[in-house]
């Protein structure tokens, strides 16, 4: 250490901007360019999160090639292949992982090792620091989705949609579905102990949900029962929203209520985006304050 | 001129978790520009005295202003005027050294020039080194970096140079007297007392959650603890020792009664570890009440 450091300048006057909206909104930007960089530089996240889908639809589709087509007619036409089926419940998947998943491991992880300690210390508003969370989950998660579409499509060969009102309904169903799974994300931190038992506590609770919610399991062959607590939660919403998106109008009889039910998918995902957001709001904090 | 107020101020302050008192009605100043160490067994009440000052913890009793705000309720502007290098780290650092001080310069209104602060800590060749690939010592360098980064008026070190080599050690000392001589507040918090002795201006000795002395490092301990110690063997081989205020007097006298040079005679005055130590033993020694010295233990 040589100690060469130019002497202090006149007092600044920029200080004064740092509470402002703009600076928030500026610190945060940042905040996700930098988050963006340390995402793909975790070997763990980026396999269990991001290449994630892209496995589990690797292995459904070579797993059940010989199985033949789901929802074929009876005279043998129609129906689409077991890769085709997949693709929305994987799409769901992959908002679920880079959303809770990662934000809830991710902050837990960053409370245990003291980044959120130091970065408390620094004149970064929280506000700014959920702006680069959320935004690393939007960009993240963009990315993953039409990585798998593009994979879908051309490895896979799936057909994908043409009609301009179906993928406006995947941007919005994407969007809100993300958005919520991400403050659901950070409101899950709070409940790892310590960043080690965060994948612990996390990934069961992620794993049950795709298994009842229609990501891995077909859902209309799961029992009533299991649906209707499955309801309870947004995967099963995004799940939904996604195979309205992708699977022909004709599967939309195998739903629970024989329909898609977007204007559900909407009301469900706004509620857990309220949830999301109190939660989050109410169980941030720096760090644990323990008096 | 009026003096300027205190960059730090804190009155009968305390602190406790549960039944147990971490920080027991204690109460100092720190001067604009002054660099004040604060010293201490483990589990002393150091730490979370600094953290209160620092605005992670809330008090239980007393005042504290921190430049001239409550730590407890101040905003991001307070905090753009004050720098801190905690204890430990422990991040798992997937950015390189320069990438994290970039970042970090740019949450400040008015930051330091990131290279500078590179060449600073010595880790220009570091630069393009992903955190967790850096050495204990090194990573501490990072931390002291990220503090300082900010430009703060007002520098928490707590432990600063736990891990660093000698070397490292004395590189560091001379970037605390860069920041002093620009007029930076500095409270540290050490182990090790021979650094205390070299950068601080006052030190307060906290023992059991209670400030026991403060003052210069110079006055800590009163006169009577900086009495020189006179060792020597006498005739027969057994070691003597004598305290006195007139040591040269005392060996002149032991020359002439043992008609020679004194055996292994060294004069020694008390460092601020000896000092330190006579504190803190003392303190253990004089407390009557039974949890009080299971806290010093502790």
């Amino acid at each position: 250490m040589s100690a060469t450091l130019t002497p202090q300048p006149q007092r600044p006057r920029l200080a004064q901007r740092r509470t402002t909206r703009h600076g928030m909104l500026t610190l945060g930007l940042a905040r996700v360019g930098f988050e963006i960089k340390l995402y793909f530089r975790s070997t763990d996240t980026v396999f269990f999160t991001f290449l994630f889908p892209f496995i589990m639809l690797g292995i459904f589709t070579a797993a059940f090639s010989a199985s033949g087509n789901i929802g074929t007619n009876p005279d043998g036409s129609g129906g689409i292949s077991v890769g085709a089926y997949y693709l929305p419940g994987m799409l769901a998947a992959g908002m679920l992982l880079s959303g809770l998943q990662n934000l809830a491991i991710d902050i837990a992880g960053e409370k245990g090792d003291g980044t959120l300690k130091r970065l408390g210390g620094t004149p970064l508003s929280p506000l700014s620091y959920f702006i680069g969370k959320i935004g690393q989950v939007l960009v993240t998660g963009i990315l993953q989705a039409v990585l798998l579409l593009v994979v879908a499509r051309f490895v896979f060969d799936i057909a994908l949609p043409t009609d301009p009102e179906k993928w406006l309904t995947f941007a919005w169903v994407f969007l809100l579905g993300v958005i919520t799974c991400a403050f659901l994300g950070i409101a899950l931190s709070a409940l790892p102990r310590s960043g080690r038992s965060a994948s612990a506590v996390v990934i069961p609770i992620v794993l049950v949900l795709q298994f009842i919610s229609g990501v891995y399991l077909q859902f209309n062959q799961l029992p009533d029962w299991m649906q209707n607590v499955a309801g309870l939660f947004p995967l099963k919403w995004m799940a939904q929203g996604m195979r309205a998106v992708f699977l022909p109008d004709s599967f939309a009889v195998q739903e629970q209520n024989g329909a898609w039910e977007l204007g559900m998918v909407a009301l469900a995902l706004l509620i857990w985006l309220v949830v999301g957001l109190v939660g989050s709001r109410l169980t941030f904090r720096w760090i644990r304050k323990d008096a | 001129m009026t003096t300027p107020p205190p960059a730090v101020r804190v009155a009968r302050l305390s602190k406790s978790y549960g039944a147990f008192d971490a920080v027991n009605d204690i109460s100092f100043d720190i001067r604009a520009g002054e660099t004040f160490a604060l010293l201490g067994p483990n589990g002393a009440g150091k730490s979370s005295t600094i953290e209160i000052l620092e605005g992670y913890r809330d008090r239980s009793e007393g005042d504290v202003t921190v430049l001239g705000e409550d730590p407890q309720h101040a905003g991001l502007d307070w905090k753009a005027r004050i720098g801190i290098v905690l204890q430990s780290s422990g991040e798992s650092g997937n950015a390189t050294v320069i990438e994290q001080l970039r970042h970090f310069a740019g949450l400040y209104p008015n930051p330091r020039s990131v290279d500078e602060v590179l060449a600073a800590v010595g880790l220009e060749e570091k630069a393009k080194t992903r955190i967790h690939k850096l050495s204990g010592g090194q990573q501490r360098r990072v931390d002291v970096a990220l503090g300082i980064i900010g430009r703060p008026e007002l520098l928490f070190l707590d432990e600063p140079t736990t891990g660093f080599d000698p070397e490292a050690r004395h590189q560091f000392w001379d970037l605390i007297r860069t920041l002093k001589s620009e007029g930076t507040t500095i409270l540290l918090t050490t182990h090790n007392l021979d650094e205390a002795a070299e950068l601080s201006d006052r030190a307060g000795i906290i023992v059991g959650g209670k400030l026991i002395d403060i003052g210069t490092i110079g006055e800590l301990g009163g006169p009577a603890a900086r009495i020189p110690v006179v060792r020597w063997l006498d005739a027969d081989g057994a070691a003597q020792e004598c305290r006195t205020e007139t040591p040269a007097r005392l060996v002149a006298q032991l020359a002439r009664d043992l008609g020679g040079e004194p055996a292994e005679l060294q004069i020694i005055r008390p460092s601020l570890e000896d000092i330190y130590l006579g504190l803190v033993r003392g303190h253990a020694a004089g407390t009557t009440s039974a949890t009080e010295s299971t806290e010093v233990l502790a």
